[in-house]
């Protein structure tokens, strides 16, 4: 079992290696073909270890070796593997290898083409470090390797000044996160004298309920996963990176980065268990994302931009479940959501590819006739993600509708009122880019084509797992929770109290009151359909420019003008004091440093005019000395 | 006792006068002369007073040394000459930093 | 008596040294200091130095000064003129031999209770034969090496005045 683990993560990491040090001088289809193939190969390893695993397995960790010990806190480098991790790198590398098949077709035209793949094979190594990681630690490292890789790949085509300034955004951000991660993983070790989860949580009962401490960790451990999953306030990193390429955008921005916040959760669940207070945050954060990515999302132009406000918005959806205590539901939407959102990011990218890199909505117009199976597979998306009865997204997000509305009838009306949002904007989206009447130029009509098959393939695994990925996880009025699948099977990676909160969560709600709850959801989905279509395809209402907005829908498309104002109230007084300090270093330190030198020199100067060369000089200043010496001596002693 | 020890400190520090006021190279070399004439008188002195033949001896040494000493000064301050027909010590100045 | 010769001499020996510091002549100085070292002579008489006495008169004045007054004459200074010494330098230098001067007064502060009472003074020191009875005992290797000495003298002279090396 230890080898099968090492080469999962080695295998990623081996690809790295040799695309970067060997990939300028290899031919094309050998390293896309050898970045794709590793992280297949790991998939596949990873496949076989999920079929040794059933639902009472207890977690294995392998130790690979010691680390470090300070203080009398032991620190081992090693890898747990349990259901929840396995989960996690089923996603990674599947999704992962699909995405890299699609790259080769994507990129192939990119001067870069083995830079991006070395950067692909890094971040599946380091995404796979932070989920297998035994401890905190390595958590870390693979949450911060993650995060370079996002910089490089954000800004992949670093010529451009506003993607080099997206990229940096991003890992910004992120860094601030990141801050609060670091000491919560501190004030962990402070109190417990261990960083591994095991022993964290076997520890977990010496923190009382809702105190100060525990309060204090699970807060900044929450940060961290702000920075990361682009939670309120640190989520206006994502939308801008929609700068870099589009397989980057499903690969990290859908799929993989940005759940990582969501697994630091579930994996602490038993610090977080014994904080309801922060739980209670962590929805209200989760609510007011969802709500305002929603918002922002009706009203965008660029294609990408509306796929990146509902990766934040679900993303709050998740986080809902996670103040829920629902910590399978949201695991299991982030699967779902990985499914679908990869698809919509991909066949967006298929559209742009098609488009001649048009990424503006009000250009698109009438494409289903022209590439059918991007169309075909982009709407099996967009249903999924809107809540189409039986398919997984609509599976999913029912599982989180049903947690709120045990814990509080008012969140589900609200959460309702965001899953109306969440398809209106999809459908918005949908009816734009493949309905009505071309709106490009003529250039462009000319071009389009479809994808070729190394694009197209992804795009259909993808579309048939959207489909059927929701039965592993049946809701639980079906059958008694009998088909619940997922939450059995993550039963060993949480602790009991976890667990039983969860159960409450979950089985909490009535037979009869789930039915009309799930009736009320399709009837949304239904309505909304209805009233979407009507409005681009009967009405034909057009998207506009966004500066001719007006109202609510200016609001909307400049992003409640947030980004402007953390402009003027973060970054321009940094830009300021670096300014001032600069001016500083000018006017002051400088003349300083610069005076001792040239005092240095001028005393040199002074000392030369000594050695004139004269010797009836130098014999006055001998016998001079001589005196004074003489005196000193035997007069003033 | 302390009469000899005033004239001789008297006559060595004339002769550092000497040295250090005059610029003609052979009444330099003379002002050396001077200074090693105090000393010599200086140990004489000494050495008679606390009835030590050393001190004598002493002298006879330093007048060798000094005959041995105003030859090969000489020789050079003639070489001096016939090099820049003057024997101020003003003119030697290369040695500039 | 003694008193009184020791005053004379040593006026006599200042005197003359002070005019050979400040003479603008150097054939003058020249002879003022050939005055000097009779007057020093005649201190070491005063001492009953008998050996150093003679000798100072033999080489001292009789060789040294002889030779000082070739070289003058060779170079045909008599009449020469000094260039002007700035005002700076030598006022520097009168204050710094003042300093010398005051230092060294004060070197021999501690000494006033060590001096020799006049009647314990041996005054055969300075006699010939047991200075000889000295020098050939106990400093025999300096003798010789004061004579290899000369003769470097001798060969550095030579070879400095030649006028093709």
């Amino acid at each position: 079992m230890e080898n099968l683990v090492y080469a999962i993560i080695l295998l990623p990491l081996a690809g790295f290696i040799i695309n970067g040090l060997f990939g300028k001088n290899l031919p094309k289809m050998f390293v896309g073909s050898l970045a794709t193939l590793v992280v297949f190969a790991s998939f596949v390893i990873t496949t076989s270890l999920f079929f040794s695993f059933n639902n009472d397995s207890a977690p294995v960790v392998i130790k690979a070796f010691e680390w470090f010990r300070v203080n009398g806190i032991q620190v081992n480098f090693g890898f747990q593997v349990d259901q929840l991790s396995l989960m996690m790198v089923m996603i990674i590398t599947g999704i992962g290898s699909l995405i890299h098949l699609y790259s080769i077709g994507y990129m192939s035209h990119d001067k870069g083409f083995y830079k991006f793949f070395t950067y692909l094979n890094l971040f599946i190594f380091s995404m796979l470090l932070l989920v297998l990681g035994s401890n905190y630690l390595i958590l870390f490292i693979g949450w911060e390797g993650v995060g370079l890789c996002s910089y490089l790949l954000i800004g992949f085509w670093y010529t451009n000044e506003e993607y080099g300034k997206a990229a940096r955004k991003a890992f910004i951000m992120n860094r601030i996160g990141d801050l609060g991660l670091l000491i919560g993983i501190f004030a962990i070790a402070a109190h417990v004298n261990a960083i591994d989860y095991l022993s964290v949580a076997q520890n977990a009962s010496s923190f009382e309920l809702d105190g100060t401490p525990i309060i204090f960790i699970t807060a900044c451990l929450f940060i961290g996963a702000t920075g990361k999953s682009a939670q309120v306030p640190l989520y206006t990193w994502l939308p801008d990176a929609m700068a870099g390429p589009t397989p980057v955008s499903a690969l990290i921005h859908a799929a993989t980065m940005v759940t990582a916040g969501i697994y630091l959760v579930v994996r602490s669940n038993f610090l977080f268990v014994l904080a309801p207070t922060v739980q209670d945050g962590i929805l209200l954060i989760g609510f007011l994302t969802a709500a305002l990515a929603g918002f922002y999302a009706l009203r965008q132009n660029d294609i990408k931009k509306v796929l990146a406000y509902s990766t934040v918005s679900q993303l709050g959806f998740m986080f809902i479940a996670l103040g829920l205590g629902a910590y399978s539901t949201a695991m299991f939407h982030v699967m779902t959501h990985a499914f679908f959102k990869a698809l919509l990011f991909l066949g967006a990218g298929s559209v742009i590819h098609a488009m001649s890199n048009e990424q503006d909505m009000r250009f698109m117009g009438g494409l289903k006739k022209y590439i059918p199976i991007t169309h075909i597979t982009f709407l099996i998306g967009t249903l999924a993600i809107s809540g189409f009865p039986l398919l997984s997204g609509m599976i999913s997000k029912d599982e989180i509708l049903v947690a709120a509305f045990a814990k509080n009838p008012i969140y589900w009306v609200m959460l309702f009122i965001l899953a109306a949002i969440t398809a209106t904007y999809m459908f918005r989206l949908y009816y734009l880019t493949f309905h009505g009447e071309f709106r490009g130029t003529e250039d462009q009509k000319h071009h389009l084509h479809e994808s070729p098959t190394n694009m197209t393939l992804p795009l259909i695994v993808l579309a048939v797992l959207s489909v059927v990925g929701g039965f592993i996880n049946l809701p639980h009025f079906i059958g008694h929770g009998h088909y619940a699948k997922l939450m059995d099977w993550l039963k060993p990676a949480l602790t009991e109290e976890s667990f039983k909160q969860m159960e409450n969560t979950l089985s909490g709600v009535p037979f009869n009151t789930e039915m009309i709850l799930l009736g009320a959801t399709v009837l949304m989905f239904f309505t909304v359909w209805f009233f979407v279509r009507n409005t681009y395809v009967k009405k034909q209402k057009r998207a506009l420019p966004e500066e001719s907005y007006t109202g609510w829908e200016k609001l909307s498309a400049k992003k409640l003008f947030v980004d402007e104002i953390y402009n003027a109230m973060i970054i321009r007084p940094f830009e300021e004091a670096g300014k001032a300090a600069l001016m500083f270093e000018k006017v002051i330190l400088d003349p300083i440093v610069n005076f001792i030198g040239l005092g240095a020199a001028d005393s040199g100067r002074a000392a030369k005019r000594l050695q004139n060369g004269n010797v009836e000089n130098y014999v006055l200043i001998m016998s001079l000395a001589v005196g004074i010496v003489l005196i000193v001596n035997f007069l003033l002693k | 006792m302390e009469y000899f020890i005033i004239l001789s400190t008297v006559l060595f520090c004339l002769g550092v006068l000497g040295v250090l006021l005059r610029k003609n190279a052979i009444v330099i070399l003379g002002c050396v002369e001077l200074m090693l004439n105090s000393v010599n008188l200086l140990l004489a002195a000494f050495s008679a007073y606390s009835g030590d033949g050393n001190g004598q001896l002493l002298v006879f040494f330093i007048m060798v040394v000094a005959a041995a000493e105003v030859a090969v000064g000489l020789a050079i301050i003639a070489m001096m000459y016939r090099n820049t027909k003057s024997v101020d010590v003003s003119i030697f100045n290369k040695l500039r930093g | 008596m003694d008193q009184i010769l020791f005053f004379i001499v040593a006026f006599l020996a200042i005197a003359s040294a002070v005019y050979f510091v400040f003479a603008k002549n150097p054939m003058y100085a020249i002879l003022s200091l050939i005055v000097t070292m009779f007057s020093i002579a005649g201190m070491y008489i005063l001492l009953n130095a008998q050996f150093l006495g003679i000798v100072q008169i033999i080489v001292y004045t009789g060789a040294i000064m002889v030779l000082f007054l070739y070289i003058l004459m060779m170079l045909n200074l008599n009449k020469e003129d000094e260039s002007k010494k700035e005002n700076l330098p030598k006022f520097v230098g009168i204050f710094s031999v003042c300093i010398l001067f005051v230092g060294m007064l004060g070197a021999y502060k501690g000494l006033s209770g060590t001096t020799v009472a006049e009647s314990n003074i041996d005054y055969s020191v300075g006699l010939t034969k047991n200075l000889g009875r000295l020098l050939f005992n106990e400093y025999v290797l300096p003798f010789e090496l004061a004579s290899i000495l000369i003769l470097a003298g001798i060969v550095g002279a030579v070879l400095i005045g030649k006028k093709d090396l």
